[in-house]
């Protein structure tokens, strides 16, 4: 499934997702999930990021097609 | 001529470094940090060229180690041109790095690595294009097969030699203000520094959008793994499995070497005891010591070593992050992220790896928990209390149900923990890596770097504990003892010899077992202790005071109050859970 980051809530989490490299705009891939409200793997750019549940909440994303 | 290497982490600059250095490799320790750079000479073009592997970076700001000693070294050494390693699958990420390399105006060439697996991955790089825009030559590279090596070098020495400066044709006004090498590595204010370091994603962003196109990704090998490593349900078999076979390989190895070393000590002592009588303080004093040197060399150390080794090539292949990835759901729950697993997977092993290794963690509360929970983890040395007491006498299931007791008093502790310091942990972000195959090299040297730690700060320690404990006996301060912890031991319905094994045990685990023999003056604990008591002496070992060594670790750690705080907590909970035992097995009987 694809994804388009629209908005990231919280100051402190933007700038970490920046630092993985996750900008509002970005389009990701959601590749995998893991149980018991486990971390979410989003692929962006040729890179894997696992995002806690937490995280991902803060997060607001828009479906995409595939390109 | 100087040709230095840079790019990130994990880019592959070591693997291209050790393709053309072979074993000349000469290595250059900084002091005070483990940042390393390797040196190396070799014959390029009929002359004899310098190549340097500096320490991977994701960008020359922030001020962490590598990144000071890398900007160091470009201000102290004259380098003649820039290789910036890259990798492929990465682009975005690693062009920020190429944007910051770029105003130093030395001579650059661009290496793009692991072509093969960003054709994997379906990624089309138009590299002509990329070199127009960053005004440098642009290089495929697939190291690991020595895939255009040469080419790289020979364009790095053409490029050195005639002095090319980059000239960047960027789609964005020019970002960061130039960074020079010489200039002190002063701290921005944070506003600005966000300011760029935003700048030049957006700008690497630009450049990728304009030269990376992505095509049919194929399945790749490191998705089939996954699929099976990260399943929702095979995952955990497989991480089962392979932590099962991990601790039994340390186990069996450890078994192998403490063995002969245990008896080889043993035999040391006998022969110190025919020379100089069995008698006197300085018999004694001289008897300790070697048991200190043998507390190290035969316990730890067997352990210790395939631990080191075990654990790195987990990491190194890139198995952790996976590991924290399925566990992150269950330790939200004791208020901890999917990181602080590794210290966790490391306190079964020695807790001191287990205190050190929390430092993977961002925050300092959670660094806090992590060790105050992993310092309950029953390492190797425990072990040998929970096996030779419980397992021996009263069965493996027994054994197993102190195991089962010790994880759920682990997670009430979590959960306490959670309710006293309450501030949310920040979530989950972690870069899952690729698999890679580990080299011999970073192995040895990660294994060095830990043994070297235990070597330099707990071994003094365990000597100068074994020399003043046969102190206190020599002068038979060992009775007051007993006594002092009576109502400790009364309160538990031990027998009042168990006092000073409790104490030794505080030097070392395993001890309390030694000794225990020593106290009663024989082995045969079912005559001297009731399967109740067994039970409760075991448990209250299992939680009680770490061990001296953890208790360094954890001052270097935490500090001496957070140490003294995180003490008092394993003694209450060893107490608790001890006198619960006590009490049900009194009920049961």
């Amino acid at each position: 499934m694809q994804v388009r980051i629209l908005r990231v809530q919280r100051q402190g989490v933007r700038q970490r997702l920046a630092m993985h490299g996750l900008l509002e705009g970005d389009v990701v891939r959601l590749k995998r999930m893991a149980p018991w409200k486990g971390p979410l793997l989003l692929e962006a750019g040729g890179r894997e990021i696992a995002i806690g549940h937490g995280i991902a909440e803060k997060i607001e994303v828009e479906p995409c097609a595939s390109p | 001529m100087r040709i230095a290497l840079i790019g990130p982490p994990n880019c592959g600059k070591s693997t291209l470094f050790n393709q053309v250095a072979g074993y000349k490799a000469e290595t250059g320790n900084f002091h005070g940090t483990t940042v390393t750079y390797l040196e190396s000479r070799l014959r390029l073009g009929g002359q004899i060229v310098e190549i340097v592997d500096l320490p991977g970076l994701y960008t020359l700001e922030a001020g962490s180690p590598a990144e000071e000693e890398v900007r160091r070294y470009l201000a102290s050494h004259s380098v003649d041109v820039i290789v910036n390693v890259l990798d492929a699958t990465r682009l975005a990420s690693g062009l920020e790095l190429t944007l910051e390399l770029l105003p130093l105006g030395l001579p650059l060439v661009v290496a793009l690595n692991m072509m093969d697996e960003a054709a994997a991955q379906g990624l089309e790089i138009d590299l002509p294009a990329l070199s127009r825009l960053l005004g440098v030559p642009v290089l495929s590279l697939v190291a690991s097969k020595g895939r255009g090596v040469r080419e790289l070098f020979l364009t790095a020495l053409r490029v050195a030699q005639e002095r090319e400066a980059p000239q960047p044709a960027l789609p964005f006004a020019a970002p960061a203000p130039a960074i020079s090498a010489a200039a002190p590595a002063g701290v921005p204010s944070p506003s600005t520094w966000e300011d760029t370091l935003e700048q030049r994603f957006r700008q690497a962003r630009a450049i990728v959008a304009q030269v990376l196109r992505q095509g049919e990704r194929r399945v790749t090998l490191r998705d089939r793994l996954d699929n099976l490593l990260l399943h929702p349900l095979y995952g955990y078999l497989f991480l089962f499995l392979i932590l099962a076979a991990f601790f039994q390989a340390t186990y069996a190895t450890g078994k192998l070497l403490e063995l002969p070393l245990l008896a080889f000590f043993e035999s040391l002592s006998l022969g110190l005891r025919a020379r100089m009588g069995g008698q006197g303080l300085l018999f004694h004093l001289v008897d300790s010591f070697v048991q200190g040197i043998a507390a190290g060399a035969a316990i730890v150390l067997p352990y210790l070593v395939p631990f080191l080794i075990g654990l790195s090539l987990l990491e190194d292949i890139g198995y952790l992050p996976r590991v924290a990835f399925l566990m992150d759901g269950l330790l939200h729950r004791i208020g901890l992220h999917g990181k602080a697993i590794i210290p966790f997977i490391l306190g079964y092993g020695c807790n001191v790896p287990a205190v050190m290794a929390t430092r993977v963690l961002e925050n300092e509360r959670d660094r806090l928990v992590a060790a105050a929970l992993a310092v309950l983890v029953p390492c190797a040395a425990r072990v040998t209390v929970i096996f030779g007491l419980v397992a021996f006498y009263l069965g493996p299931l027994a054994a197993l149900g102190l195991y089962l007791l010790n994880l759920l008093i682990i997670a009430l502790t979590g959960r306490l923990l959670l309710r006293l310091l309450p501030e949310p942990t920040p979530g989950l972000i972690l870069e899952m890596p690729p698999f890679r195959i580990p080299t011999l090299r970073v192995i040895s040297q990660k294994v060095w770097f830990r043994v070297k730690e235990f070597i330099v700060e707990a071994w003094p320690l365990l000597i100068v504990g074994s020399l003043v404990l046969s102190l206190l006996q020599v002068l038979g301060i060992e009775r007051g003892l007993n006594l002092l912890l009576r109502p400790l031991t009364w309160s538990l319905g031990l027998p009042q010899a168990t006092g000073v094994p409790l104490i030794f045990g505080i030097l070392r685990k395993e001890l309390t077992l030694i000794m225990l023999g020593q106290a009663f003056g024989s082995t045969q604990f079912e005559r001297l202790l009731s399967p109740g008591q067994m039970l409760t002496f075991t448990a209250f070992v299992m939680f009680y005071l770490p061990c001296l060594a953890t208790l360094g670790a954890l001052k270097r750690e935490l500090g001496t109050r957070r140490m003294l705080q995180v003490s008092a907590l394993t003694v209450l909970i060893a107490w608790i859970v001890a006198w619960g035992i006590r009490w049900m097995g009194i009920f049961l009987s």
